[in-house]
């Protein structure tokens, strides 16, 4: 099987059940909330001490393909993809004490939004240089396969990743070993200010799949019941050693490349044609078709929501920032601690120096 | 006994290691079926087969991924860098996601690199590089430069020991022109201590890897002058010791560097900066470098002789250094 194939874009009612339903969209919205209160309040607040990345309009992708996966396989994740964290159940404290530097998160404050991992979730730390990720994945799904564990690695990209090499000698491994790793691109159609035309020659990054003769499926992103169906198959597929799938759902960035960005350069009709397909709104339309949810339901939903973000923010904000001399400690397993460069730093007399700054 | 090649050493220290520990696996370009381009894994293959011994596509990003992926899920990877001047490729993964993953969550990526580096052998611009300082310079790396068999065969079992990613330089000069008797029983050498390997009061150079042997030859010479070398071999570049220098200076005074890597950049500015900044005041000479000149490494033979430090160099600048 080597051809791109396009999924239902509206995904058969009757085959997602009425638990899934509800969870892929509880999820959507505790992640639009968690968006939205790091980026609309505390990003602007000056709180979060570095930079913003959201996923805003994008939620379908990550929570439609984790809810997909069974507990013990991994996930690698990249900066639009925080609803993969909520979806596999790390706390939402945790996340905001990410963002703002503190001390008490796998990283320590030593790396910052959402560059942040738990191997016990199985949810992967990526670095920057988001391509590296597909063959750490199909490096994960080697793993699996070489100890006869039926467990799947998962890696998000976007199409801005694919132009890498470091896609296709991945993605070229994890097929020639018929690997359990799956591909999920997330095409947001803007790698930066960079449209797909200039990104790549072919329509569809999916249209790249037949070169490694696995299925490239293309699927609406924004419809969470989609992605998740796509996923299924594609668990299936790399459960029964048939190898990879790439996944390509197809979206829009509903913000700048990051908080800081006014994305002047996406025409303003964009925002308003993709505003009509946003998943969240769409799912919500779906289940109340279905009778699954009502007024009483979604306000209550709403409001239970809202407290434990708002919880959630509080207690980030009144954690500590890690002590300056961490730093010097787990560059290499323990006990080796990197020399102090500064050890002059707690003298007096260096405390007692007073620069002024002036400003520019 | 017989004695073992350095080759051999690394060879055993791998092949011990693949059956005491069923997480380690070999991956790399044509180290199957044909054993690797130097025969490090020869007969790998048939002992521990393709599910631990894994040939991959020319493509050394993914090789080195995927060995950090597979670290990520338990799996020990030791990684074949066919020539060590092609790690370049793969240089990204190593540099961003190895060396940073524990400092960022505090996970352990246990993978070694390993593979032939170093001049000597008409290689050319791209089989002969000596690339270990482009690790160096990056925390979270361990970079190691064993100069003999016993080393060779201790350093590799404690590479593959060591939670943390460790870069493991091969000088290829030495792989069959080296041989020691070795111990029947398992032993390690521990990454990041310096050894002394000729003991003198005169003079302490400082070097690693074949360039141990320029320094032990041109050694034996001046010992006639009534100049006695004290050879440190770092072993390690890092964690680099420059303690067990600073303690060498202590009592010779004078310190002359010899490494076959770039002048600029190379271990021997890092060396001098902390001689400088931890012994200046034990020093009555100006610290020597002896390097070769910021130029590639050259193919034809007068160019490569031109090219490397030699025991004459050590000779010549230790005597100035005497007298200085």
């Amino acid at each position: 099987m080597s051809s791109t194939t396009v999924s239902a874009g509206k995904a058969d009612p009757g085959a997602v059940s009425r638990d899934v339903a509800l969870q892929l969209f509880r999820v959507m919205k505790l992640t639009r909330e968690t968006d939205d209160r790091l980026e609309r309040k505390l990003y602007r607040q000056g709180k979060i001490v570095g930079g913003c990345y959201v996923g805003r309009g994008q939620e379908a992708i990550p929570i439609g393909c984790v809810i997909a996966l069974e507990p013990d396989d991994v996930i690698f994740p990249t900066h639009r993809e925080l609803g993969a964290f909520i979806a596999r159940g790390m706390s939402l404290t945790t996340l905001f004490a990410q963002y703002l530097g503190r001390a008490d998160t796998p990283t320590r404050g030593k790396d910052g939004n959402a560059h942040i991992g738990d191997m016990s979730l199985g949810l992967i730390n990526y670095v920057s240089h988001l391509a590296d990720s597909v063959p750490i994945a199909a490096g994960a799904a080697w793993a699996f396969k070489a100890r006869g564990e039926k467990r799947v690695a998962l890696n998000f990209l976007g199409e801005g990743s694919t132009s890498r090499g470091d896609f296709y000698e991945g993605v070229n491994f994890a097929a020639i070993h018929k690997l359990p790793a799956i591909y999920v691109v997330n095409n947001n159609q803007w790698a930066y200010s960079t449209p797909t035309h200039l990104q790549m020659p072919v329509a569809n990054v999916a249209d790249r799949a037949p070169a490694f003769n696995i299925p490239g499926v293309i699927v609406d992103g924004n419809d969470v019941e989609a992605v998740y169906l796509a996923a299924l198959e594609a668990c299936a597929r790399a459960r029964r050693g048939d190898g990879p799938t790439l996944i390509e759902c197809k979206t829009f960035r509903m913000t700048g490349h990051s908080a800081h960005d006014d994305a002047g350069y996406v025409p303003k009709e964009q925002f308003e044609l993709w505003a009509r397909k946003d998943p969240i709104q769409r799912m919500e339309r779906r289940l109340r078709e279905r009778g699954w949810v009502d007024d009483a339901a979604i306000a209550a939903m709403d409001a239970e929501m809202k407290k434990s973000v708002e919880a959630a923010a509080e207690t980030a904000l009144a954690m500590a920032y890690p002590d300056g001399s961490e730093t010097l400690e787990r560059v290499f397993a323990e006990p080796h601690r990197v020399k102090d460069v500064f050890p002059w730093r707690h003298t007096d007399e260096y405390k007692a120096i007073e620069i002024k700054k002036e400003k520019p | 006994m017989a004695a073992t090649t350095y080759l051999e050493a690394i060879r055993q220290a791998m092949w011990e290691e693949m059956e005491a520990d069923p997480r380690v696996f070999c991956i790399g370009e044509d180290i199957g079926m044909y054993g690797g381009a130097f025969r490090v894994t020869a007969g790998f293959l048939e002992k521990f087969g393709p599910g631990r011994v894994v040939d991959t596509p020319i493509a050394e990003s993914q090789i080195v991924g995927s060995a950090i992926g597979a670290a990520l899920m338990g799996m020990r990877p030791v990684v074949e860098m066919q020539f060590m001047d092609f790690v370049s490729c793969g240089f990204d993964q190593i540099t961003q996601f190895a060396a940073t993953n524990r400092y960022r969550w505090n996970v352990p990526c246990p993978i070694v690199v390993r593979g032939p580096s170093g001049g000597g052998v008409h290689g050319g611009p791209f089989h002969s590089q000596n690339n270990e300082m482009w690790f160096a310079q990056t925390p979270g790396l361990k970079v190691v430069c064993p100069a003999t068999a016993y080393d060779a065969k201790g350093l590799m079992k404690a590479a593959m020991r060591d939670d943390d990613p460790v870069l493991y330089f091969e000088h290829k000069y030495l792989y069959r022109r080296i041989k020691e008797e070795l111990p029947s029983h398992d032993f390690t050498v521990p990454i990041g201590k310096a050894e002394v390997r000729r003991p003198g009061h005169s003079i302490t150079l400082v070097t690693y890897a074949a360039m141990l042997y320029t320094a032990l030859e041109a050694a034996e010479v001046l010992k006639h002058d009534g100049i006695e070398l004290e050879v440190i071999d770092l072993r390690t570049i890092s964690p680099l010791d420059s303690d067990r220098v600073v303690e060498s200076i202590k009592k010779t005074h004078r310190v002359i560097i010899l490494h076959e890597d770039q002048r600029f950049g190379g271990i021997g500015g890092e060396l001098s900066a902390r001689i400088a900044e931890d012994a200046l005041e034990y020093l009555d000479a100006p610290i020597r470098r002896i390097t070769p000149p910021d130029t590639h490494v050259p193919y034809s033979p007068p160019l490569e002789e031109a090219f490397l430090p030699n025991a004459k160099d050590v000779v010549y600048v230790a005597r100035q250094l005497a007298r200085y």
